[in-house]
């Protein structure tokens, strides 16, 4: 079982906490604009890395917030947890994680940005 | 039978403290401090099961967790545990245990003749054996159960209770042997908090099976000494007899306590207990597991490990046999002989593997005059039922032979070492990984990957100076790491020192045919894998480790391999010609260490505790009415209110026709109610809902879509515009949790420059719904200050006032059609509301109505409940609600509305079904075919067109009827479709979905 440090609360079990997928996932600004493959990405697509990944979680038998989190899925090593819209922190992008993995997926979209 | 093999002296059980139980019905007697292995073996029982496959007579082998043979079912009736090992279990009074895998006893068992044709069990037995035909396999698994079958799971409820506790340290520290009790002592020294965990009833680990001495004393007295210094200590946290059975992500180790010495009764306290311990800091000082040499016939009782046979001398004072003979690898093995022979057992010869061996311990054997037989291997065992003699013969110099004469030696016993493995586990569950020494053939712990460190035998250490360095550093150093800097300086211990040579590896022991072709060597005693299974598995072309443990079930006994895994995997090595084990690979160690009860696991969690139970301020009323319940959720409703006599239906035609003709009354206080506040709450849920709502003026109601972004229904419920930047949003009883963190999750990670919070009012107010045409006139007596007439308080809209003295917030809002208030006040008005209502509604025959009328009252007017017309798979279109849809704006869901797969015509569309037969009710979620055929002729397939969604007697209609989706549904008004049931096939036709009052007239009274 993780522990999860809450940007908001501090240090909680996982049980506390809720995943909820892939993080820097944006809403396509004008659907209509996407072909159905397009959206059907958007919908369903998502990464399934080892190693360093970043996603989001909620924190839902707790303050409720959700936050982002640097994770490496192959140790659940936890880089780095930091706010909903922030970019993820760069030195904990950086770091070399602890096993060996491609390298790690660049932060895209809206939320990106914020 | 009396205590034949308990030495005369020796041991650390209580002579004076008798202990009585029975073994098969068999009456025996123990002493405090015993196992039942020992008191087994004390009084002179061999055979304590039988095999699981070939179901041969088995004896006890070791006396610890690593024990594959004496599985016992423990106590009767709901205490009765299956499966415990013999070794593990202390003695107690009154204890009553039975063999697990025999009939009708171990010593004459039906099931024996398997044996003969053990040819037809071979590796892969059930894949091969059991192929054809698939559907027999319900037939199949009964036999084999039966046949292989290990214990029975209790059948009675459980009398005991159990606990869960919940705990953080600085240092946890696994086992309390000469490396656990120096790490704990150097940790505590330095002040950190510290858990000393060992899951026997006493510390020391192997130094209560072995003679040494420490700080020139003997080694128990300094085990007395830092045992009782850590105890003193208010930082440490001593817990005895409970196992680390997991070690999990960010150091959370859980740990299984036994409370009391008699396993199978809690007493007063809980019988066990799950610590969940988050540790700063892990150090695994678990020990070792001794290794077997893979001899032929190495099964029959009798045949021992070395290590467990020490054990039984020097820590239960009972000798396994009069006569043993010690087979090894190596010199430790000489120190089981050197203390039987110091106990007064004989020891006829001591057989080594290895040429010559001269150092410290083989030097005292000799000088003891214990025959050494070097160079040589036991080739074979004498006697089915219990070893009588051995064969002893030259190996050759590579080991893959033996040549001369057999000699043949009587004994009683025959024990065998071929090296110590590190109880790599705990760190293997951790995520660490298992390195191969290549001279030592042990895999010792890789790097940690989390903040841990084995120390001891686990670490690969061996000697006793090494394990108490090792322990004493490893200790300091975890404290540190935890923040304790401030290390004792104290000396760690001198040991008397003894010079140990090297051993020599042989996996498997020749004799003079090919391996399997006379005798068999077991490699997992407890699932009948032998040495042949394994190179069989090798030539069908299992060539990993992970596929050859399966297809072999080697090692996947309640023992989990803690013997024989090592050898198989070099068996299996030298099959494929691999000439390293290391690069065979070991297979993944998993949780639980040792099997753990599923009452521990469970706790306090069971019963009415499982899952909280959850009441509306009125639960009382309907309880004392004789309301039957319905589970919505957590949540306890009224289901429908029976008189005395009166049958389901019954009640519900009554409450039916009240609420249509006179005036119903429901507690409808469950439904999931959201407060939205704030400037962009409109704007938001005109994103959340797929119509408008900018425009909906305060004070008015309007009903709601929710989709998710796939277009898929998710729910539905009336929203309210209290004021321009303030909603009540209602949601479906189940839906209120998650319809609120769909809620969140949009405006906190998508939108969150939208100024809006939401928060659950769910429980805060409680819902009275009066319903039916005399509704207004009844809720006119209760108050003054809202006008009821249909201009001033139309329908779909809110009003404030007091009802009955009491601030309420009354909705004009149907979910019957009817003339219907729902009236909200704080929960705790909530019951007296009630009652008036109830007092001055009896002049209108005012009548409770539950949930199963309320269903009936919705379908007859076609509308929906999501979750019963929507499946996760279903449009607003398909139940024909793209009235509901607005064409101008975005909201979640609408992209998806427009693929391809969302606008086929024949997806399935809500209609309704009138039954041919107006008394059938047809069964919900029947499927719906287009032809009718009584008996489909073999091979044919018949296409379901749809399925029923819901159904209903209607006393109203004064029928049955139902509501159903099926493939192109409005396309087909009018036509005959056919419902399969148990009962014979129902016919019905397709009509609308809405069966009364289609122009909406009902609702104004």
């Amino acid at each position: 079982m993780l522990l999860i440090p809450c940007p908001f609360c501090g240090e909680r079990e996982e049980s506390e906490f809720h995943q909820g997928g892939e993080a820097h996932i944006v809403r396509p600004k004008d659907p209509d604009e996407l072909s159905d493959a397009e959206w059907a990405d958007y919908l369903f697509l998502r990464k399934n890395t080892k190693g360093l990944f970043l996603e989001r979680w909620v924190h839902l038998h707790g303050c409720r917030r959700w936050f982002n989190m640097a994770r490496n899925t192959a140790t659940n090593e936890i880089i780095a947890v930091y706010k909903m819209g922030a970019q993820p922190p760069k030195a904990a992008i950086n770091k070399p994680p602890k096993t060996a993995v491609d390298k790690p997926p660049k932060a895209v979209g809206k939320g990106a940005k914020k | 039978m009396s205590q034949v093999n308990r030495l005369s002296s020796g041991g650390r059980i209580d002579r004076d403290t008798s202990l009585e139980f029975t073994f098969n019905g068999r009456r025996m007697v123990g002493h405090v401090g015993d196992t039942v292995a020992s008191a087994l073996l004390a009084n002179g029982v061999r055979i304590v099961g039988r095999s699981f496959k070939y179901h041969r007579p088995r004896g006890i082998v070791a006396a610890g967790s690593e024990e594959p043979n004496a599985l016992l079912q423990l106590g009767t009736g709901g205490r009765t545990l299956p499966n415990q090992q013999a070794t593990r279990v202390e003695l107690f009074d009154g204890l009553v245990a039975d063999s697990v895998n025999c009939w009708p006893g171990p010593d004459f068992d039906l099931m024996s003749g398997i044996g003969l044709f053990h040819r037809l069990t071979p590796a892969g037995f059930y894949y091969k054996t059991f192929m054809w035909p698939a559907s027999f396999w319900k037939y199949y698994e009964h036999v084999i159960r039966r046949a292989a079958g290990l214990g029975r799971a209790p059948t009675e409820p459980d009398p005991d209770h159990y606990d869960r506790m919940n705990t953080h340290c600085d240092v946890l520290v696994v086992g309390a042997g000469p490396a656990g009790l120096s790490a704990a002592l150097a940790a505590a020294r330095a002040g950190a908090r510290v858990i000393l965990v060992d899951d026997q009833a006493e510390h020391g680990g192997s130094l209560l099976s072995t003679r040494r001495d420490i700080n020139s004393g003997q080694a128990l007295d300094w085990v007395a000494a830092a045992s009782e210094e850590i105890a003193a200590s208010n930082a440490v946290t001593v817990l005895r007899r409970t196992t680390a059975f997991g070690y999990y992500d960010h150091n959370f180790v859980g740990l299984f306590e036994q409370r009391s010495q008699i396993l199978s009764d809690g007493g007063d306290v809980s019988r066990q207990r799950i610590w969940r311990v988050r540790a700063k800091h892990v150090i695994t000082a678990t020990g070792s597991f001794e290794r077997p040499l893979i001899f032929a016939d190495n099964d029959r009782p009798g045949v021992m490990l070395a290590g467990g046979v020490r054990a039984y001398v020097n820590r239960y004072g009972v000798t396994p046999g009069r006569k043993i003979c010690v087979f090894t690898n190596n010199d430790d093995a000489y120190r089981t002989a050197l203390d039987l022979h110091d106990a007064g057992v004989a020891v006829p010869a001591i057989i080594d593997v290895r040429d010559d061996p001269i150092r410290d311990l083989p030097t005292e054997a000799m000088e003891r005059g214990i025959d050494i037989i070097d160079a040589s291997a036991v080739t074979g065992v004498n006697g089915a039922r219990g070893v009588k003699s051995i064969e002893v013969m030259q190996l050759n110099a590579a080991g893959d032979g033996v040549t001369g004469q057999a000699r043949t030696i009587e004994c009683d016993v025959v024990c065998s070492s071929g090296g110590w493995n590190p109880a790599i586990h705990l760190h293997s569950h951790s995520g660490g990984k298992a390195v191969f020494d290549t001279e030592r053939g042990i895999f010792v712990p890789g790097a940690a990957v989390q903040p841990s460190h084995s120390a001891g035998a686990a670490a690969g250490i061996f000697d006793l100076a090494g394990c108490l360095r090792d322990g004493t550093s490893t200790g300091k150093a975890a404290a540190a790491n935890a923040g304790f800097k401030n290390a004792s300086r104290r000396k760690v211990p001198d040991t008397d020192t003894e010079d140990e040579g090297p051993m020599r590896l042989l996996w498997s022991v020749p004799t003079t045919a090919p391996i399997g072709r006379r005798g068999k060597h077991f490699l997992d005693q407890a699932h009948d894998v032998t040495a042949a299974d394994v190179q069989m598995a090798a030539r069908e072309g299992y060539t990993s480790i992970e596929h050859a443990k399966r297809y072999t079930t080697l090692g996947m006994a309640p023992d989990q391999g803690k013997t024989g895994n090592i050898p198989g995997m070099a068996i299996l090595g030298q099959a494929l010609g691999v000439d390293n084990v290391g690069d065979v690979g070991t297979t993944t160690f998993r949780p639980p260490f040792t099997p753990v009860t599923l009452g521990a696991l469970a706790g306090r969690d069971i019963g009415p505790l499982m899952d909280p139970v959850r009441m509306t301020p009125i639960h009382h009323w309907h309880e004392l009415a004789g309301c039957k319940w319905e589970d919505v959720g957590q949540w306890k409703r009224p289901w429908y209110y029976p008189k005395s006599g009166e049958t389901m239906q019954g009640a519900v035609n009554r409450e039916c026709l009240v609420v249509r003709n006179a005036v119903g009354i429901m507690d409808a206080s469950t439904l999931g109610k959201i407060d939205i506040q704030g400037p962009d709450a409109a704007e938001f849920l005109n994103r959340i809902y797929t119509n408008a709502w900018l425009k909906l003026k305060p004070g008015s109601c309007r009903y709601g879509l929710m989709l998710g972004e796939d277009g898929m229904i998710m729910d539905d419920g009336v929203t309210t515009r209290l004021a321009d930047d303030h909603f009540l949003m209602t949601t479906t009883t189940g839906n209120a949790a998650s319809v609120l963190e769909w809620l969140e999750e949009w405006l906190q990670t998508e939108w969150p420059e939208l100024k809006v919070f939401c928060t659950s009012v769910s429980e805060h107010w409680a819902n009275v719904t009066i319903c039916g045409p005399r509704a207004r006139n009844l809720l006119a007596e209760f108050t003054d200050d809202i006008a009821l007439d249909s201009k001033s308080f139309p329908f779909m809209s809110y009003r404030e006032g007091t009802v009955g003295g009491v601030s309420a917030r009354v909705y004009r809002i149907s979910f019957t059609g009817e003339l219907s208030y729902e009236i909200n006040v704080p929960a705790s008005y909530a019951l007296n509301i009630w009652t008036a209502l109830m007092n001055a509604g009896e002049k209108y025959g005012i009548t409770p109505y539950g949930t199963e009328t309320m269903h009936v009252l919705r379908a007859e007017k076609g509308y929906i409940i999501a979750g019963q017309e929507t499946d996760g798979t279903t449009t607003p279109d398909d139940l024909g609600m793209d009235w509901i849809v607005s064409k101008n704006k975005d909201f979640i869901g609408r992209r998806s509305l427009s693929r391809d797969d969302n606008m086929r015509n024949d997806r399935k569309q809500l209609v309704g079904l009138l039954p041919t037969d107006p008394d059938k009710v047809i069964p919900e979620g029947n499927q719906i075919t287009e032809t009718r055929l009584e008996i489909p002729p073999r091979g044919t397939r018949i296409a379901m067109i749809g399925h029923v969604t819901s159904s209903y007697y209607s006393a109203n209609l004064g029928r049955s009827f139902a509501l159903a989706l099926i493939k192109d549904g409005r396309g087909r008004m009018g036509d005959q479709v056919y419902m399969p049931t148990p009962n014979g096939i129902i016919a019905a036709e397709i009509t609308g979905p809405i069966f009364i009052d289609l122009d909406g007239e009902r609702q104004d009274g």
